[in-house]
């Protein structure tokens, strides 16, 4: 078998299996921890007979296994099960928020992948003169911030002082394209901001880090342009480790929704999960944890199976 | 070891110190007290309250140093905690190999699979929120971060001439662990440390704004934030003062580790 395909076939095995290890883990802790589901609806306070009547609701008698396999099984078709605060279906209302979501993290991308790689090369080609050291600045200053706060200090000064924009991102179905990138545009600008310090200073790192290897200094030496040493002999080798820096941050940005999501009131899955967090809503917490790990862990693996397939020397074995 | 120190190190130490100490005698500079109401709502900057008073007519001030000393405390309890863990299994792993390096390495693979925000989340939606079960949630998911340093450091200084020497002589594990290893991985370990520290407030900050981190009426920067965002709608900044403190203490902090970070791998080359 050719090694590429043994290589990918080996990193998609790896990340199924870390799939299952995490839904496993993440269950497992909500078993593990004092206090079982039913306890956390009810509090502290709640009397031992309404405590054992929702736990027969909840099925929480049968053994953990047993349940486990179950509540896996359901994702497996589609059933995030239903949601003991209001008992609605979960499936139902992670749908539309999951495509929120996506949404904003898709333009966020979109903004700041091409940005951060041209602010990138344009830090290595500058390299210890001006615009790197206020490139380094403004990343030391923005990865400093919480994201939370990027958003309300962007929201004072632009949308409040500047009335440029509005303080919340409210979307909905009847809304054309148009309005709602509009409503979404100070979240984007925020989640771009918090990436694009990551994205920059990894990609700068990885260009120098080719650019010092020894292969093109021959380049150099042998008198080719230096547009032909960064396209022939840079760009090829530098694709991977940026590529692998771009999926990181998405993988990332798929987190830092989460907060940016309850600054900006955004009806998407990080504010359903805070909810549920607060009003202890163990299934919507369990599925919406699910959820943000498997996108996770699946653009992390996409990460490795792209490195793998532009890596130069893996093309050709041996 | 003092004379070289540059310019950006010696203003980011300097702050680093006055935070601190602000936060160890919070009690005694605060100008009134941490949970008292003294004044109207969102009152203006004036000689009384030089920042002004936040939603519920409580001087600014007092909570912003009140919030520096819970932030401070939890993060720096939290960093301890990180390192003392991540640490010693990371220098374990390294020292002992073959099955327990390759158990400690998945367990930590797995649970850093998980980003640390849904995973702290997950804990939380079944734990009462108190400060030390912060600490515990923050310190152990952390520990991983360092675990992994500690143990890729440990591995590289494991296999050096004087460490075999060690071995030869009849040296055991704890001697090869305190005496071999943990004095040449420490300069990587303490440059990591600042940065760790500053994970560290950010991720308490994170949480206590989200409403799951320090509860009120005791007060923390992320929370300060919390209590005062409707404010800013009208106009008024008091949420972000917090960001300023925040900005301005991680800057520090990441100026000192940058600096013990040349300085070390000036020293010796890399860093291990």
């Amino acid at each position: 078998m050719h090694p590429i395909i043994k290589l990918v076939a080996q990193r998609l095995a790896l990340g199924i299996l870390l799939l299952f290890a995490a839904s496993a883990m993440i269950f497992g802790l909500t078993e593990a921890l004092p206090g079982d589901a039913a306890q956390a609806v009810l509090g502290q306070a709640a009397t031992p007979e309404s405590l054992a009547n929702l736990r027969e609701e909840m099925g929480l008698n049968e053994p953990a296994i047993t349940r486990y396999f179950d509540w896996l099984g359901g994702i497996m078709t589609g059933d995030l099960g239903t949601s003991i605060v209001n008992r609605l279906d979960i499936g139902e209302s992670v749908g539309k928020r999951l495509g929120n979501t996506l949404f904003l993290a898709f333009w966020a991308a979109v903004v700041s992948v091409p940005l951060a790689i041209f602010l990138g090369l344009l830090a290595v080609r500058y390299r210890d003169r001006w615009p790197d050291k206020l490139i380094s600045a403004v990343t030391l200053t923005t990865i400093s911030i919480p994201e939370f706060l990027i958003g309300y200090v962007l929201v004072y000064f632009i949308a409040v002082k500047l009335g440029w924009g509005s303080a919340l991102a409210m979307v909905n179905d009847s809304m054309s394209l148009g309005q709602k990138l509009n409503a979404i545009a100070l979240p984007v600008l925020v989640l771009t901001l918090v990436v694009l310090a990551h994205m920059m200073r990894m990609t700068r790192a990885a260009i120098l880090n080719v650019m010092q290897s020894p292969y093109i200094e021959t380049a150099e030496l042998k008198g080719l342009s230096t547009f032909n040493v960064i396209a022939k002999h840079a760009f090829p080798n530098a694709v991977s480790p940026i590529v692998n820096v771009v999926m990181l941050n998405l993988a990332y940005l798929v987190v830092g929704v989460v907060v940016v999501e309850v600054v900006f009131v955004y009806p998407g899955m990080g504010q359903f999960l805070v909810d549920a967090v607060t009003k202890r809503d163990v299934p919507v917490v369990l599925a919406c944890g699910v959820i943000f790990a498997a996108i996770y862990i699946g653009l992390n693996m996409m990460a490795d199976i792209i490195s793998i397939l532009a890596n130069p020397r893996l093309r050709h074995p041996k | 070891m003092m004379k070289n120190i540059p310019m950006a190190a010696l203003i980011g130490l300097t702050i680093t110190v006055v935070y601190f100490l602000a936060a160890i005698f919070a009690s005694f500079i605060a100008p009134y007290g941490m949970a008292e109401i003294v004044g109207d709502v969102w009152e203006p900057a004036s000689a009384e309250h030089l920042l002004g008073t936040d939603n519920i007519g409580r001087d600014l001030l007092t909570r912003m140093i009140y919030g520096g000393q819970t932030t401070i405390f939890i993060a720096t309890m939290g960093t301890i905690l990180s390192f003392v863990t991540g640490s010693s299994l990371g220098f374990l792993a390294a020292v002992l190999g073959g099955w327990a390096d390759q158990l400690l390495s998945r367990t930590v693979d797995l649970i850093m699979a998980i980003p640390s925000l849904i995973m702290a989340l997950v804990i939380l939606a079944m734990v009462p929120v108190t400060v030390p079960v912060l600490i515990l949630v923050m310190g152990f998911l952390d520990a991983t971060r360092v675990f992994r340093l500690a143990r890729s450091v440990a591995v590289d200084i494991n296999v050096m001439d004087y460490v075999e020497a060690a071995r030869l002589r009849g040296e055991g594990g704890a001697w090869v662990i305190f005496r071999e290893i943990l004095p040449n991985a420490l300069s990587p370990l303490v440059a990591e440390l600042g940065l760790r520290f500053i994970f560290m407030v950010l991720f308490i900050s994170t949480l206590s704004f989200l409403g799951l981190g320090v509860q009120p009426p005791l007060a923390d920067w992320g929370g300060i934030v919390k209590e005062n965002k409707d404010g800013i709608v009208y106009g008024i900044g008091a949420a972000l003062y917090p960001a300023i403190a925040i900005a301005t203490l991680a800057i520090s902090v990441n100026l000192v580790a940058d600096w013990v970070l040349n300085r070390t791998t000036s020293l010796k080359g890399g860093r291990g």
